[in-house]
């Protein structure tokens, strides 16, 4: 072989080689990091049975939010509106958390209950994180909810 | 009125990009000069009209027009004047006209500074200048206008995103904007070389200068960001590999390896077609940026609200520069690669490594930010990228490029023999191996990630000062901008490198549920809560809190957060307060009210060395505008 085919037959098993280990890696760090976000009433009907960590998405329920005292241990209800879901969060709140409006919680199923290692709220008053606004859309779909009713996630608002 | 000549001026330079990237264009392919020479006037015509439009736009928001609708949505009538110059760009439509802006100003500023290039190339690389321009123009006029009325007029705005009211918000798109489109001009000096088929280093000199410009003020723009979300956002994270983050990493990976291979190929003829394509890469990723970040497709803290049509628009220009691109490439690129030849251990092969490197991990990132879009097309369910699939790989693959770093300015080019630099670099490898044992034993607090980051930092800036050392040594040489700034950018990544490592390791961050007079112990600190006030702002009311913090009993700073209501939205903003220095912040931030009793929730955070970080950035900016500088691309160029 003259030298410049072997540099090419060398670069080109490094870079199969490399890609090889690049797609492993990749492979196995996405299996790892993907979260899965579901509705209460897709949690009940068993859908998240097979992830340990997920994502709960929805509104937080009308007068759930209730404190432990001298704690910052909170815990309120996430709804679709077909099912509700007593989520426990041991921390700060974002600023834009309310009740009746969207939530997105990640964390672990415990017994019929969630608790939540972090709480993401909706970012401004328009705006609904789009894909609890899909997932929501579903239920209020069922129960024939106006479409007004789903949260403006189509309004112009800033970033 | 004033707004209608806003439109009418947007109109006007929507016209003029047409002619600007098509006339010269034809002038440079039929070798017909005046229309070659209609390049430049139609840029800086381009130029003015814009900026009319813009500083009319910006009229409007001084004046409380609220009789224009994006005027009514993003001010309102008590925002502070300065804000009133910030907001014009706090929205999608208005931040648009400023990336148009900053587009005409870059075309403007290439038919400047080119008086040393022959007039086919000015022409041709104009042109496609102005091809961008009028996408972006007809993006904005057709489904953006900023200056659309409402009628009847708002009595009263509806304010500015109150996360947007921010010294750091003033600066940070314009940096970022300015660096995304500052790609676009080494984008179309490789569009140009193509179209012209003589695809030699020449063009690459040219840009070099451009590219490093570009891409230093991207630094800037990202690293100012990482500031603002810092102490903004009320989390104390520095950077989240949120996608609209990763949206504004990858091309400046991307544009790392560019600005390497570009040195490669200036000097020694190598890597053409490959340098070729990270132009074409970098400028289609900041496009595919701004897809991702107005098309709504994607959940994040900076994502505009979702237009479809808007989405839509700038996918296909997505696929026509790219598309484009790549086919001109494909049919026009060099068959055979025809730099010298190079042995396996010389410069050529480890800045090769860099950018294989960098661009693996602009990739990683590309996968993990669509992977989302991904699943939900093909109906696998809706997931979301955790940080830590980016955070391992990215540590992964750049593990090897420190590693690498120093070797590569010790290296000659072609050949060498690799044993040379491993001699010089073995001390400081020692050196670098010593700080991190003795970081691991006799940091209180550090762990196996702060003795790498040490270890990291002192193996590059070791490298780098013997590289220094070498030059200062041997005769005759002088150090050129060119060496300085690539000096300064390295030293750059080793505090960079450190800043990352000692933060992330030695950070302590601790929620409590805090009443007025509670002390709290973290890292030798006392943080004590003196309770909470009202206190009225311009256009807010701001719960105020009071934290004195004492060391050994000193006092050391006295710190206020601050929980605003926003009057006109009504919105929340947490404005964290910071007590920041070299070694270390505190950071104390206000949570929620707990109960009616005055308990509060308080964020308190010690954050060693989080400055490095940004500083790292900040040298890193500098070095590469001091490359831009060097003289040697001031140089007229002798032309064949």
């Amino acid at each position: 072989m003259n030298p410049t085919r072997k540099r090419r037959l060398w670069l080109i098993l490094a870079l199969v080689a490399a890609s090889g280990v690049a797609a492993t890696l990749v492979t196995l760090a996405l299996r790892e990091n993907i979260t899965y976000l579901y509705t209460p009433s897709q949690v009940y009907a068993g859908e998240a049975t097979d992830q340990a960590v997920f994502r709960l998405g929805g509104m937080v329920a009308k007068q759930s939010l209730t404190r432990e005292y001298g704690t910052l241990k909170v815990s309120f209800g996430v709804t679709d509106g077909d099912a509700v879901m007593t989520t426990h969060y041991d921390g700060i709140l974002p600023d834009l958390f309310r009740e009746n409006q969207a939530v997105i919680a990640t964390g672990r199923r415990e017994g019929d209950e969630f608790v939540a290692t972090q709480i993401l709220a909706k970012h401004d008053e328009q705006y609904m994180p789009r894909e609890v606004a899909l997932a929501m859309g579903k239920a209020h779909e069922k129960h024939e909810v106006p479409a007004a009713a789903q949260g403006a996630a189509d309004k112009p608002g800033g970033y | 009125m004033l707004p209608e000549l806003g439109l009418v001026s947007l109109l006007l330079a929507l016209l003029l990009s047409l002619a600007l990237s098509v006339l010269p264009m034809l002038g440079a392919h039929r070798g017909h000069g005046p229309w070659m020479a209609t390049a430049r006037p139609l840029a800086y015509a381009q130029l003015l009209m814009i900026a009319i439009s813009y500083a009319l736009l910006t009229w409007a928001f001084l004046q409380h027009d609220f009789s224009v609708a994006y005027v009514a949505n993003n001010s309102n009538s008590l925002l502070p004047l300065e804000y009133r110059f910030t907001a014009v760009w706090s929205a999608h439509e208005g931040s648009l006209l400023l990336w148009v802006l900053l587009l005409a100003l870059w075309t403007a500023l290439v038919a400047r500074f080119s008086r040393a290039l022959p007039a086919p190339v000015v022409a041709r690389v104009l042109a496609v200048m102005g091809m961008i321009g009028l996408g972006f123009l007809a993006f904005t006029v057709f489904t953006s206008n900023p200056f659309e009325r409402l009628l009847p007029g708002a009595v009263d705005g509806r304010d500015m995103n109150p996360l947007l009211q921010d010294v750091g918000m003033i600066f940070h798109p314009p940096l970022l904007y300015i660096g995304y489109v500052g790609f676009a001009v080494a984008f179309a000096f490789a569009v140009a070389a193509l179209i012209d088929g003589k695809v030699d280093a020449q063009w690459v000199r040219w840009s070099r200068p451009w590219t490093n410009v570009a891409w230093s003020f991207l630094t800037l723009g990202i690293a100012l960001g990482s500031f603002w979300a810092y102490y903004e956002l009320g989390w104390g994270g520095w950077w989240f590999w949120d996608p609209v983050e990763n949206a504004s990493f990858m091309p400046w990976l991307v544009g790392a390896a560019l600005v390497h291979s570009q040195a490669v190929t200036e000097k020694r003829g190598n890597f053409r077609g490959w340098t070729m394509l990270l132009a074409i890469a970098a400028f289609s990723l900041s496009l595919l940026g701004a897809f991702l970040v107005r098309s709504g497709v994607l959940t994040s803290v900076h994502a505009f609200a979702s237009d479809p049509d808007r989405g839509m628009f700038i996918l296909i220009f997505l696929a026509l520069v790219v598309g484009g691109s790549l086919l001109l490439y494909a049919i026009r690129a060099p068959q055979v690669e025809t730099g010298k030849p190079f042995a396996a251990t010389s410069r050529e092969t480890f800045l090769l490594a860099n950018n294989l490197l960098l661009t693996a991990s602009a990739a990683m990132i590309l996968l993990g930010t669509l992977y989302p879009l991904l699943a939900e097309a093909l109906d696998l369910g809706k997931i979301s990228v955790g940080p830590p699939y980016f955070g391992l790989l990215f540590i992964l693959l750049m593990a090897p490029l420190v590693l690498l770093l120093p070797f590569g300015p010790l290296m000659r080019w072609q050949r060498e023999d690799i044993t040379q630099p491993m001699r010089w670099l073995a001390p400081w490898a020692a050196l670098a191996a010593v700080a991190g044992v003795v970081t691991f034993f006799a940091w209180p607090e550090g762990t196996a990630k702060t003795a790498f980051g040490i270890a990291g930092a002192v193996w590059i800036l070791g490298g780098t000062a013997r590289f220094m050392w070498q030059r200062m040594r041997s005769k005759g040489s002088r150090f050129t901008a060119e060496m300085t700034g690539m000096l300064l950018a390295h030293a750059g990544v080793a505090v960079f490198v450190a800043g990352v490592f000692i933060t992330e390791s030695t950070s302590i961050e601790r929620d409590v549920a805090a009443r007025a007079g509670d002390q709290f112990q973290l890292r030798g600190y006392e943080f004590k809560f003196e309770g909470v006030e009202k206190h009225p702002g311009p256009n807010y009311l701001a719960d105020r809190g009071t934290v004195r913090v004492f060391r050994d009993g000193q006092p050391v700073a006295v710190m206020h957060p601050e929980k605003r209501a926003y009057l006109a939205g009504g919105q929340v903003m947490t404005e964290a307060a910071l007590d920041g220095s070299l070694s270390r912040d505190l950071y104390v931030a206000l949570g929620e009210p707990l109960d009616q009793s005055g308990g509060w929730a308080l964020r308190l955070y010690v954050k060693p060395y989080i400055r490095l970080i940004w500083l790292g950035s900040l040298m890193m900016a500098l070095g590469g505008f001091v490359v831009a500088f060097d003289k040697r691309f001031r140089r007229p160029v002798v032309t064949p």
